[in-house]
Formats: C-alpha cells, sequence, structure tokens
C-alpha cells in the first residue's frame, strides 16, 4: 500500500512541478528570442517530461555513487563504454573511407552505428573464433565454479579471466565460441528461411490463383501453431530419429526453425510483391513474353531488397532466440559445443546469489547479456535501413 | 481586423527544399499581394513552386522545406512569426485549402458531410446541427446531386468531380476570407472540369471570397483568375491582369507558354480499303468479371497511321488497348494482326507476335523499374527479341537513345529517378522501339507531363512514326493532343463506339452529340469562354448533368 501511495505522490509532484516550470518559463523573459517561442508554444507534457527527466536524472546519481548497486553501476559503465565506442566508430566512418561511405555514416544515427560495431565485433569473433579463445570449447579444468574478474582475493583466477563453470571449463572461451556456433548456426537458419520464404512468397504474387491460395492456406495452418511449441514438438520427434547422431540433430533443428520462420518471410514477401506486381513495368515484361524466373529474380526482387532485408535483420534475432531457447530446453545446440542458450541453462541457478555475490550471479548473465547485446545491435540497424529504405518518420 | 491594404502580402519570401544534404531554393524572391475578393492564378511549369508558394501564403512549408526568408503577412498578421495558437485558429477559419486529388484528401473511414462540419465546429462558428444545414445549402449551390443526401455518404461512393465540389464546399464551411485552390481539376475529365470550375467561380464570387487558384492549365485559369502570376524554377516571370496577359504576354517564357499549342500536323490521305490493316479490332467485347466494360467495339489502324481514341475516364478506351494487347482477353470478338487472328490471351502469343505490338504507359514512373539503369531496361528488349549481345546490343541501345534525342554517354548508367519526366517517358519509347515494333499503343503519354515537354514527346512520336512507318493507336482525353497527331479518331462512351472517322471530318461539324459535348467543354484560352458557353448552354447543359440527359434521351 506504501509503495502505490508514495507512487502516486511522485507522479503528482511531477506533474505540478511540470506546470510550474513552464508557468515559470512563460514568465521570464529570457534574453534569447528562440527560448521565448520556445517556452510560449511549450505543451504541458513536454514540461512534465523535463521535471521527469530531472527526476530519473537523480535517481541514476543516486543508485550510481551513493547506493552503488553493483549490476546498476556495471549498467551504467557499459552504456557509457558502448556510446564512445559508437561515437568513435562513427567518427571513423564519416573522416575514412570512400566518398559513399562517408555520405552513409553522415546520414547513420548513433544507434545504427552501435548496432553496426557491435555486429561487426560479433561477427569477427564467430569467425575468429579458435584465434581468440585462449583454451578450447570442451576443455576441462580442475578449478570449478571460478568467479569472473580474475582477483584471487574475491574467488577469481587470472587464468580465467569471466571464471569457469561448474565443471571447470573456460566461461570466456566458451562465450567465444558460443558465437560462432549460435550466430553461426542462426545466420545459416535464417538465410534458408528466407530462401524458402521469398520464392514462395514471390511465386505466390506473380502466378495468384490456385497456387497463391495453396501456398497462403498452408503457410496459415503452419502459423496457427503457436511457434515454440511447434519447434520443441518437432525437435522430440527429429531427436528420437537421429538417435545418438548428434550432428545430425543440429541439422533438423536448423531446417525445422528455418521452416517455420519462413512462414513470416513469405507473408512479407507475398505483400510486397503484390504492391510490385501490380507496376506497369512487370506487366510491361509480361508482355514482351519474360519467363517467371526473369520476372522474379530480376524484376521484382531488386525492389524488395528493401523490406526483405529489414525483415531479414528482424528474423535472425527470432531464430537466434528461438535457437537460445531450444538450447536453454536442452534439444537445441548438443553438449559438449558451447552455445549461449545452454549456457545459460547450466549456470541459471547462480542467479539466486545476486543480493549476496553480485560475482556470482554474473556467470548466467554474460551469456544472457551477449544474447540481449546483439539482438539490441541488430534491431538498431534494422529500424535505420527501415527508415531509409521508406523514409519512415519516426 | 484591419480593413485597408491586401489581404495577404507576401514580400521578398524565399522558400528552400533538402534535397541530398544541401538546401535548395525552390522559390526566390517572390511578391505577392491578395485583395479582398480578388482571385489569384499563380501558373508555372512542374517544378516551378507555384504549390510551394501557395502553401506558404497560409505561413506553412511542406516536410523538407522551409522559409528561409521574406515575411507572409494575412489581414495585417505575420504568419510567420505567429505562435502555433494563432495560427491554428486562422488556419481552416479564414484559410482554407482544396487539394488537387480530393479522392486522395477526403478521410475514407468518415463520411462527408462528417468532415465537413469537422471546421465549424472546432473553431466554434457553428455548432453541428447549425453546421450540418450550412452544408446542405453549400451543397445545392455547388450544384452537386442530391444535396440533402449526398454528404451521407463516403467519400468512394462519390464521383472524383462531386468530391472535389464537396472539398469546395467544405472549404467554404467557416466562410473563409482566402482559399487556396492547388490544382483542384487537373485529375478530372473536360466535361467534370466543366461543371466544378463553373461551381467553384460562382460560390467564390457569391461569398466574395478571395482565392489564389493554381495549375499549369492557361485556359482553365483564364476562366479564373482576375490577376495572372506566371512562375519559372521558383522566380516570377510576370504579372497582370488576365486580360492583358493574354493578350499582350511580355516575357518571352510566357509568350512560348501561350503558343504551347501550337504543333499539329496535317492528316495523312485515308488508306484505301483494300489495304490489310495493321490492327483490326473486329466486334469485341470484353468483362471483368460479370460486368461488362465492351460491346461492339470495331476499327482499324493502318500503316504509318495514327489513330487516337477518346473519352472520358471509364469509357472503356484502355480496356480496349488491354484487349489488343492480350492482359484482358476479350469474350466476344477477334483482334488480327496483318490479317491473321491473334490469340486473345499474351500468354498463347509467339515471341514474333508479341514483338510486333508494343506499348508505352501513361505514368513513366511506373512503366520503368526503378532499380534498373537505363542501359538494361532499353537492352533487354533488344537481347530478348532480336540476340543482340555485349557490343552488338551496346550500340543499338546507343543508337535507340539517339533516336529519342538523348545523349547516349550521359544517359546510359543513369536510373530512372535521376531522369525529369519528360525523359523518361522518352526512354519508355525507347523501349517500345527497341523490339522493332510495327505497332505501337500510346496509353495517354502525355498527360502526366508539362505542356512544352508534352509538345516535344508529340512531335518525337510525329517523327519516329514517318520514318519507320509505325501505325499508333493514341488513347487519350486531351482533345488538343487529337487535334495535334490524330490521322483518324474514336470517341468511346460507355464501353461502345458512339463516332469514328477522319480527323478532318470529326473536327467540322455536325458531331454527333457526345462528341459535341467533349469538344465544347475544352477550354479556351478567351477569358469569356466559360461565361459565354453557360449562357449559351445554361448550368444543367454541361459536364455530368449534360451526360445524364444524354443518356436518358
Amino acid at each position: 500500500m506504501n509503495i502505490v501511495i508514495s507512487l502516486i505522490l511522485w507522479i503528482v509532484g511531477i506533474c505540478v512541478a511540470g506546470w510550474v516550470f513552464r508557468a515559470v518559463g512563460q514568465r521570464i523573459r529570457f534574453p534569447s528570442e528562440r527560448l521565448n517561442i520556445y517556452f510560449r508554444d511549450m505543451p504541458l507534457m513536454v514540461g512534465i517530461g523535463f521535471m521527469f527527466g530531472i527526476v530519473s536524472l537523480y535517481f541514476v546519481f543516486h543508485f550510481y555513487f551513493i547506493e552503488k548497486v553493483t549490476f546498476f553501476v556495471w549498467a551504467v559503465q557499459g552504456f557509457v563504454v558502448f556510446a564512445i565506442s559508437a561515437w568513435l566508430f562513427l567518427m571513423l566512418g564519416r573522416n575514412v573511407g570512400t566518398q559513399m561511405s562517408r555520405k552513409l555514416f553522415r546520414e547513420m544515427p548513433a544507434t545504427a552505428s552501435f548496432g553496426l560495431l557491435i555486429i561487426i565485433i560479433y561477427s569477427l569473433v564467430a569467425v575468429f573464433a579458435g584465434a581468440i579463445a585462449p583454451y578450447g570449447q570442451e576443455e576441462i579444468f580442475e578449478k570449478i565454479n571460478v568467479l569472473p574478474g580474475g582477483d584471487p582475493a574475491t574467488g577469481g583466477d587470472p587464468r580465467f579471466l569471466l571464471g569457469t563453470d561448474q565443471l571447470g571449463r573456460d566461461l570466456l572461451s566458451r562465450l567465444i565460441f558460443g558465437a560462432q556456433n549460435t550466430v553461426g548456426i542462426a545466420f545459416l537458419t535464417t538465410c534458408l528461411a528466407f530462401l524458402i520464404g521469398t520464392t514462395l512468397g514471390f511465386l505466390a504474387a506473380t502466378l495468384g490463383g490456385w497456387f497463391d491460395q495453396f501456398t497462403s492456406r498452408a503457410i496459415d495452418a503452419l502459423m496457427a501453431i503457436p511457434q515454440l511449441i511447434f519447434a520443441l514438438l518437432l525437435m522430440t520427434i527429429a531427436t528420437a530419429w537421429a538417435g545418438s547422431n548428434k550432428g545430425l540433430i543440429t541439422v533438423y533443428m536448423i531446417v525445422i526453425i528455418a521452416v517455420l520462420d519462413s512462414t513470416r518471410v513469405f507473408r512479407l514477401a507475398r505483400a510486397v510483391g503484390l504492391n510490385i506486381v501490380v507496376m506497369d513495368y512487370i506487366e510491361a515484361a509480361k508482355l514482351r513474353g519474360e519467363k517467371l524466373s526473369y520476372l522474379i529474380f530480376r524484376e521484382i526482387l531488386p525492389n524488395a531488397y528493401a523490406p526483405l532485408l529489414a525483415e531479414f535483420g528482424l528474423r535472425f534475432c527470432f531464430v537466434f532466440l528461438t535457437i537460445a531457447a531450444l538450447s536453454f530446453l536442452g534439444i537445441g545446440i548438443q553438449p559438449p559445443l558451447a552455445d549461449w542458450g545452454t549456457m545459460v541453462r547450466d549456470l541459471s541457478q547462480f542467479i539466486n546469489f545476486a543480493v549476496f555475490s553480485p560475482l556470482t550471479a554474473a556467470l548466467p548473465l554474460m551469456a544472457a547479456g551477449a544474447i540481449a547485446l546483439l539482438t539490441v545491435a541488430v534491431n538498431f540497424v534494422v529500424d535505420w535501413m527501415l527508415h531509409r529504405s521508406s523514409g519512415l518518420k519516426e | 481586423m484591419s480593413q485597408s491594404g491586401p489581404l495577404v502580402k507576401i514580400r521578398n519570401i524565399h522558400i528552400e527544399g533538402r534535397a541530398d544534404e544541401i538546401w535548395l531554393e525552390i522559390v526566390r524572391n517572390v511578391d505577392l499581394d491578395l485583395d479582398r475578393g480578388e482571385v489569384l492564378g499563380l501558373i508555372g511549369e512542374s517544378g516551378a513552386g507555384k504549390s510551394t508558394l501557395g502553401l506558404a501564403a497560409m505561413g506553412f512549408a511542406r516536410d523538407g522545406c522551409r522559409i528561409a526568408s521574406g515575411t507572409v503577412e494575412f489581414d495585417g498578421i505575420d504568419l510567420i512569426a505567429a505562435d502555433a495558437v494563432t495560427r491554428r485558429s486562422l488556419l481552416g477559419k479564414r484559410i482554407a485549402y482544396v487539394a488537387q486529388s480530393a479522392a486522395a484528401s477526403f478521410n475514407p473511414a468518415h463520411k462527408l458531410i462528417n468532415q465537413h462540419t469537422e471546421a465549424p465546429v472546432e473553431h466554434g462558428v457553428m455548432n453541428r446541427t447549425k453546421s450540418q444545414a450550412d452544408a446542405i445549402e453549400l451543397y445545392r449551390r455547388l450544384r452537386l446531386p442530391n444535396p440533402e443526401e449526398i454528404g451521407f455518404r463516403y467519400p468512394h461512393q462519390v464521383s472524383g468531380g462531386q468530391l472535389q465540389r464537396a472539398m469546395t464546399a467544405m472549404a467554404m464551411s467557416c466562410r473563409p476570407d482566402l482559399i487556396i485552390f492547388d490544382e483542384p481539376t487537373t485529375a478530372l475529365d473536360v466535361t467534370t472540369q466543366i461543371e466544378v470550375l463553373a461551381a467553384i467561380r460562382d460560390i467564390v464570387e457569391q461569398f466574395n471570397t478571395a482565392a489564389i487558384y493554381i495549375t499549369h492549365d492557361l485556359a482553365v485559369v483564364a476562366q479564373m483568375a482576375d490577376r495572372i502570376k506566371v512562375l519559372l524554377r521558383g522566380d516570377q516571370v510576370e504579372e497582370s491582369d488576365t486580360r492583358s496577359m493574354l493578350s499582350d504576354p511580355q516575357e518571352d517564357y510566357t509568350k512560348s507558354l501561350w503558343a504551347v499549342r501550337s504543333f499539329r500536323r496535317e492528316q495523312k490521305p485515308l488508306a484505301s480499303p483494300q489495304d490489310i490493316p495493321v490492327v483490326s479490332v473486329k466486334r469485341v467485347a470484353a468483362a471483368y468479371g460479370e460486368t461488362r466494360v465492351l460491346n461492339e467495339v470495331s476499327f482499324d489502324i493502318h500503316v504509318g497511321r495514327t489513330v487516337a481514341v477518346v473519352g472520358e475516364s471509364g469509357s472503356g478506351k484502355s480496356t480496349a488497348a488491354r484487349c489488343i494487347t492480350g492482359l484482358l482477353p476479350p469474350v466476344e470478338g477477334t483482334i488480327e494482326f496483318d490479317g491473321v487472328a491473334l490469340p486473345p490471351d499474351y500468354r498463347q502469343r509467339s515471341t514474333e507476335q508479341l514483338r510486333q505490338a508494343q506499348m508505352i504507359y501513361q505514368m513513366a514512373d511506373t512503366a520503368l523499374n526503378p532499380r534498373k539503369r537505363i542501359g538494361e531496361i532499353i537492352g533487354r528488349p533488344v537481347e530478348f527479341y532480336l540476340g543482340m549481345k555485349g557490343a552488338e546490343r551496346k550500340e543499338r541501345v546507343e543508337q535507340l537513345l539517339e533516336q529519342i534525342e538523348l545523349d547516349p554517354a550521359q544517359f546510359m548508367d543513369r536510373l530512372p529517378s535521376e531522369l525529369s519526366g519528360g525523359q523518361k517517358q522518352r526512354i519508355g519509347i525507347a523501349r517500345a522501339l527497341a523490339a522493332e515494333p510495327k505497332f505501337i499503343i500510346c496509353d495517354e503519354v502525355t498527360s502526366a507531363l508539362d505542356q512544352l515537354v508534352a509538345e516535344g514527346i508529340l512531335q518525337l512520336l510525329a517523327n519516329l512514326q514517318d520514318s519507320l512507318d509505325l501505325a499508333y493507336m493514341f488513347i487519350t482525353h486531351d482533345l488538343a493532343t487529337v487535334k495535334s497527331i490524330a490521322d483518324e479518331v474514336v470517341v468511346m462512351k460507355n464501353g461502345e463506339v458512339v463516332e469514328t472517322g477522319p480527323k478532318d471530318v470529326m473536327f467540322t461539324p455536325p458531331h454527333h452529340p457526345y462528341t459535341d459535348l467533349l469538344l465544347s467543354s475544352v477550354p479556351e484560352m478567351d477569358p469569356d469562354w466559360l461565361t459565354g458557353l453557360l449562357q449559351r448552354r445554361g448550368v444543367d447543359n454541361i459536364g455530368d448533368a449534360a451526360v445524364d440527359k444524354m443518356e436518358s434521351r
């Protein structure tokens, strides 16, 4: 009850402060005419927004400097580091490179450059995992449950910077190899999903008639079943088929997720395709007597790149999360292959120690953070691409 | 409220638009004065800045544009410096705007009258009931059919001309001092246009409203405006009252605008009856689903001749073209090419048959694939039909570009978006020529272009016809175009051929009543033309009303 009352008091306080802020701003004559006009035309919500911002800033300072909540401190530090590196990356892109790439970077918001930076780092790590990782992903050491930090005083070990798991495997190495496995498989799966989805979608848009009806209804049927449950069901069957062949399970998983995700791609490709098919240049190509493959790949596809590319980014995130979820549930990527989803599951019980020992709780959070960071980064880039291709305002 | 001085006073206005990171001037240093009750016509080609200037009179700049300097005063109020509240109290109430496409500007989810009453209720001019009664009165004055009832329809349930009048009524709802008409009749047929023009002119006079009338059609502006201002690429060319502007233009540019409709080709001698026509449409009927859209349509097109197919929107002229190309297989009748019947569906035609009949589209924007370079767009038919590849193909494309009077070195690697409207249309022509056809369908090829540019295209088509002996089917609703290029004319209405014959015969009376109506509805440069026509025929004998009468007869 107390929390509710204090929350209401805070909200009322902020609203009143916002109103006062605006009223005062309107009374004062500033030397700058623009500031005067700004206050005169300011909606009340903007004034409240200003006050809300000030209150939020206060809390940030409070938790950072006074209460020093460990995770909050980490989050703020991480945010600052990433913001600075994104800005540096942006400046680098604006001043180095060809005319085209410089122009691209000049138009790019900071969020997109952050996303791009993260994606580049992830792909480098994934490609060169073997060279970067200090140990192998399956190597087992005698020390188990070493805490991150590398400081013996807090239970760390300088040999294992991010600590080890309950079997004694180096977490830094596993995180790096996890990038290779999880991101690589997700990328492959998304490509496959797009191959299936766009081909069928464009065919449905161009041919229309019974083919469109048939594929669309089949896709509807697939989409009617909740995706994760369906994937779980199919994966259980696939695991039984694969038997002890663990590599085969991964192949089945790629195909199953690709097919399930291609339904969404199909919907998009068909909708985009339908808008393009009615254009006069398609009619002209048809009247010229062009074949279906030319129509689809040479006339329609180049005009659908922008939305498809944006969807590719989003779809990649979903596929990636599905793989992580399946691995978390134990039927995705199979151990001893390192995978972020599995890592979260294996270390999940340590989250209970968050109150006493933040370092212990950080074990599962690192893999989870790696997933979250990539998802956010991809979405930033996708947003920007959508903005560019469609002229979307917000 | 100050009663002295002009209603709108724009001084030294500079408006800039953002293009590729830099601000470019769209309107340069233009002054504009408008008195109460006066109608000012703003004319110029597309890109001249006339719409931008019109909007600036409301103190408004489109997205991506800004008013860089200058002042806009409305009734003594500085609109640029005014705060949001003041401006909101003026717009819609004392200044109203009528957009080019009423169909795109009305909200399709609400009834007309509900959209009409929005502004008066919002501004506190009238309450809803009073405003509704007023709307019906305005509909009556604008001579909309069933004024009591039409407001309770949704926008898609009324025709384009009626919608444009409903929008004018909406602009009038608060009895504004100023209305800005932005090309209100450009998208309409001639017979509908004349009705809208008469209605707008009446109502503006009745309420003594000042108006800025933006258009590129000189004949229209001659009917509507008291004064005309000519713009060219953001600069003012000249301004004077309508009569002296028409009789005695000062600047060369204005003179060239006036002289535009001079291109005219002599009618070629008729083909002898023994000749086999290139295309022969024989008693063709077509339907979309159950609805019949064409009935018993027959006409012939001979080698080196141009047949103009004229009619209003919905008359079936484009459908006839779709039947010839095979996109819409006719349900009855046949289409013969060089005396041989063509398969009805284009999918069953041979590549050779497809090659012989090409098409040029109205909207060059949608007819050219925006992701392909010009060399590829023109090169594809060369490769596809004639099997030329590599250097041979490139040479042929260059040849074609020269034929359409564009520099190959400059245009070969451009994208369609890097061309102007007229250049795009030329590329469309080149693509058709690349197939080396005998017959080309030109579907409203000039209607989206400025008059000077359109003239160039017509000239090009005529030259190509002479050198290559092409047969054209020229679909248009613009009778001036017909006059300049056609050899034979086919008049269509409601999917039937009303009248057909050689051009010279068709343009000399007596006509079929429908042809007569079409011909008499084309605005002329004479500022008294509309007044004269209304006196001669009466308000009920123009436009849709006249068409309806003709049908009931």
